[in-house]
């Protein structure tokens, strides 16, 4: 799921499916600390992925209040168009 | 349980794929979601319900319907999936697929050899709830206050001078977006098209 | 008295340190009278311990005066020490009374130039290495003065230092001098070396003692130091420097290039002249150099149209005869030609610098005439310094002085009839060239109108020296039997075919005949001057007498040339192409790393996972 979540990170211009798929790659994460602490038989695992849980929240709303400032601005979800930073 | 694992694992991962695929966004996030259903029952099969349940409230419930308030705002329509068709072009992949594939298979080979073959357990949401309020008190904290700069933040980030006004959006928007001529950079605008 | 012979550099040197720091801030005045002040006093000094040092010789016929130990390191301790004995003095009074009245006559010279104070700074500071060098008794000292007088004559060579042509002529001077300063410098290693001493009064000794007639030691070393005369007395083959500085302001040259600090290289002789004795093929090249130098410089004199440059090569011409008198052995005629020969000269170039100064800075002498009603006493003081130079019998003083030499060149024990041939041709040139100069500067129609006329400081110097030129020549036993504490006397054992006065005669004939063919030439009948230049033949020896006997193009096609090529070829060395290299190997870094600034996400989120990837792989096959 990581390793998907990766390539559409990699692949896909538009900003929307950027973000989609920085879930894709946390919800992965998740799962491999819920089966970690499974198999080890701790609840460590279900705590980090709460925690994984809230951060992925948080910077959803942060990501998508930037996108709509994005939008706003070029009047385009290309993530290339992006590309100030230029050296 | 282990057939209920794998398919629904099985249904996570082909609903993934089918989600990287799509070109209109709604069809996408769609998909996501189903994924994430999926990672839930994964969760509760490997014994941890509370977790499952989290997954679908949070991740599924309230995440996913963020998204597709703000895909619904932006008003992207049918160009942006004409769009995407163009930028979608089978080279494009190649090369991360190539990345990901060795990452996978480095990442397979680590499990393989660290392997030692014990079973899954369930941990009981009474053992969890013990554990985030004994050593990981201040871990919850903290992730109290990063939820409330995120609010913070979005709020500010997302806030509009209304300097000019609003564009209406009436009965015609249909015929607006055809006159738009399929842009998506100028979809929801009122200026005419620009050569892509 | 004679305890303050250390006043006599010290005062040119501070008044020189003064000028330098604060010349600047004082009045036009106040510098004059530092600048000239300071070598009046230092003149008056000298004059003072002279009427003590004749009224009652110190022991020995030799005064001297440890001021302090200089360097001290494992046995080798020079000392700054003066040292006066007959031969001193007689210089350091010619150096110390002629160089107040230039001094003199220079403040109300450059009083119209910008750097005045600057002026005088280096014209003291002249002085004062001038009298070290002079006053040293030990040859490191002297060497200080050496090189001293070189920078302050590339100093003021260049004094008008916004004319780039002037630096050059001052930088050519410099780097000539240099050459022969090596040479002097590789000799003093070898003195040192094989001697242990740098006293000159102890080397000499040393010399004679443990040096056989002939032996290579004491050859090689006269060869090194005659390198170094050469040089600072612009002899063959390094002469070309002189005629160039004529560049430098008029009493800079009447001061170094006529009286003095080309005279430092007869010094030396002089004053080692127990070691030329001890090399005899040393001592017979200081005379072939000075005769050959003598003629060329002589032939050279006739052609040239600028005043200064005629004056310059009779410069080199006159102190040709003073080498020739030492090559021969007439160590005392050669300092009384020396002594002759800085009162005319300077009053030459004095008189000079009146004529160029009046006629609005034109120096083509071809084109003034007939300044003998116009510029009184520069014409008289001319006159008779010319005469003194092409040696008017008995009344001048060059008269006596040449013919000394002239005669000691036929007679002495290392005469040679060809020197006195050499002698005679140049005693020929001498007059020609002269009268030439004198007809077409005075006589004949008016060229230029006079537009300045000069003020008491500027001819007072000249009548001064005017009476000089004719009086010294009256001192010349008394000058020969004080020199002779000093210097050895000559003995004339080649008397054979000639008497003196038969010698003088001839002189005095061939002084006539210049001054008659001169007369015509250049007076009478000046159009048979110019026929004569016309013809083929003539016009060849013109053009090659006129640039020096072709040294200066000789000079360039085989040392200026080849480096100027070699430091362009050696422009982009292997040294520089390690650092160009190296700059060129990082810029390459630079271009390739910027290109993966793209500043898209993409890019970098591939570049992380490409990263990790990599990462976990290494740790995988560790």
């Amino acid at each position: 799921m990581f390793s998907l979540g990766l390539t559409s990170l990699l692949v896909r211009r538009n900003l929307i499916f950027v973000l989609m798929s920085l879930e894709v790659m946390l919800n992965a994460a998740g799962l491999a600390f819920v089966v970690a602490g499974s198999r080890w038989h701790q609840a460590d695992g279900q705590v980090m992925f709460l925690f994984i849980l809230a951060v992925a929240a948080a910077e959803v709303s942060v990501g998508l209040a930037l996108v709509l400032q994005i939008y706003r601005r070029c009047k385009s979800l290309d993530v290339d168009e992006l590309s100030e930073m230029r050296g | 349980m282990e057939l209920a694992f794998y398919i629904a694992g099985a249904m996570a991962v082909m609903s993934t794929i089918l989600m990287l695929t799509r070109l209109n966004v709604v069809h996408a996030l769609l998909y996501l979601i189903v994924s994430l259903l999926g990672v839930a029952v994964v969760f509760y099969t490997l014994g941890a319900p509370f977790v499952a349940a989290l997954e679908v409230i949070i991740y599924a419930g309230a995440i996913m319907v963020l998204f597709v308030f703000v895909v619904m705002m932006l008003n992207l329509g049918a160009p942006a999936a004409g769009i995407e068709k163009q930028w979608l072009t089978p080279g494009i992949w190649t090369g991360p697929v190539l990345l990901a594939a060795i990452l996978i298979t480095e990442v397979v080979y680590l499990v393989r050899i660290g392997a030692s073959g014990a079973s899954t357990g369930a941990v009981d949401p009474k053992q969890v709830g013990m554990v985030l309020f004994g050593p990981y008190l201040i871990g919850v904290e903290v992730a109290s206050m990063l939820l409330l700069a995120g609010v913070v933040g979005a709020y500010h980030l997302g806030y509009r001078k209304v300097e000019k006004p609003e564009i209406q959006h009436d009965a015609d928007t249909n015929e607006r977006r055809a006159a738009a001529g399929g842009d998506l950079v100028l979809a929801g605008t009122d200026q005419p098209a620009r050569t892509p | 008295m004679i305890s303050l012979l250390w006043l006599i550099p010290a005062l040119p040197f501070a008044s020189a340190t003064v000028l330098m720091l604060f010349g600047s801030r004082l009045s036009r005045r106040a510098t004059a009278a530092v600048g000239v002040g300071s070598v009046g006093l230092s003149a008056l000094v000298t004059i003072l311990i002279a009427v003590g040092f004749f009224s009652a010789p110190p022991a020995g016929g030799s005064y001297t005066q440890l001021l302090w130990t200089w360097i001290s390191v494992a046995g080798f301790t020079p000392q700054v020490g003066l040292y006066l004995d007959a031969l001193s003095l007689v210089m350091v009074l010619v150096v110390t009374f002629v160089g107040f009245l230039i001094h003199l006559y220079s403040a109300e010279f450059m009083m119209e130039d910008e750097g005045y104070s600057r002026f005088f700074g280096y014209m003291n500071l002249f002085v004062a290495s001038m009298l070290m060098l002079l006053l040293a008794n030990n040859l490191l000292l002297l060497y200080l003065g050496w090189e001293g007088v070189g920078l302050c004559s590339y100093l003021l060579i260049g004094f008008w230092y916004r004319d780039p042509a002037n630096g050059r002529a001052g930088r050519k001077a410099f780097i000539l001098t240099r050459v022969g300063d090596t040479a002097m410098l590789l000799g003093l290693f070898l003195l040192f070396t094989k001697l242990g001493t740098m006293q000159i009064q102890d080397l000499m000794h040393r010399a004679s003692e443990q040096w056989p007639t002939g032996s290579t030691y004491a050859v090689v070393a006269a060869f090194l130091l005659l390198g170094g005369a050469v040089g600072k007395s612009a002899q063959l083959p390094l002469q070309v420097w002189l005629p160039d500085a004529m560049a430098g302001p008029t009493p800079v040259s009447a001061l170094l290039h006529a009286a003095t600090m080309v005279t430092a290289g007869v010094y030396l002789i002089a004053r080692t002249h127990v070691l030329f004795s001890l090399a005899p093929a040393a001592q017979f090249a200081v005379a072939v150099v000075g005769a050959s130098t003598m003629l060329l410089a002589g032939f050279s004199a006739l052609t040239q149209y600028d005043l200064k440059r005629v004056l310059a090569y009779s410069t080199v011409s006159q102190i040709g005869y003073m080498f020739l008198a030492l090559g021969v052995g007439a160590w005392q005629a050669a300092m009384f030609h020396f002594v002759t020969h800085a009162c005319f000269k300077a009053l030459l170039f004095l008189g000079a610098g009146v004529i160029i100064n009046a006629v609005d800075e034109e120096h083509n002498i071809f084109k003034m005439g007939g300044l003998r009603k116009e510029l009184p006493v520069a014409f008289w003081t001319f006159l008779i310094a010319g005469c003194s130079l092409a040696g008017l019998p008995f009344i001048t003083a060059g008269f006596f002085s040449k013919d000394l030499i002239i005669w000691e060149a036929w007679s002495a024990q290392q005469g040679h009839p060809g020197f006195w041939v050499a002698g005679m041709v140049g005693a020929l040139m001498t007059s020609l060239y002269t009268f030439r100069m004198i007809f077409r500067v005075f006589f004949g129609p008016l060229g230029i109108p006079v537009t300045k006329r000069p003020g008491y400081a500027m001819t007072a110097p000249l009548v001064i020296l005017a009476l000089l030129a004719i009086v010294t020549g009256y001192l010349k036993h008394p000058l020969l039997g004080f020199l002779g504490s000093v210097l050895p006397s000559t003995l004339e054992t080649n008397t054979h075919g000639l008497t003196e006065l038969g010698s003088e005669g001839i002189a005095a004939l061939l002084f006539l005949i210049g001054l008659y063919f001169s007369n015509l030439f250049h007076l009478q009948k000046r159009g048979l001057a110019d026929a004569l230049v016309a013809n083929p033949v003539g016009r060849m020896l013109h053009d090659w007498w006129f640039a020096d006997w072709g040294f200066d193009w000789i000079y360039d096609k085989v040392f200026v040339q080849p480096f100027i090529w070699a430091s362009e070829v050696n422009k982009s060395d292997c040294v520089d192409a390690f650092y160009t290299g190296l700059a060129w190997l990082i810029q390459l870094f630079y271009r390739g790393l910027s290109r993966t600034e793209t500043g898209r996400v993409r890019w970098y989120a591939t570049a992380m996972a490409a990263g990790s990837v990599l990462f976990i792989a290494m740790v995988l096959y560790k």
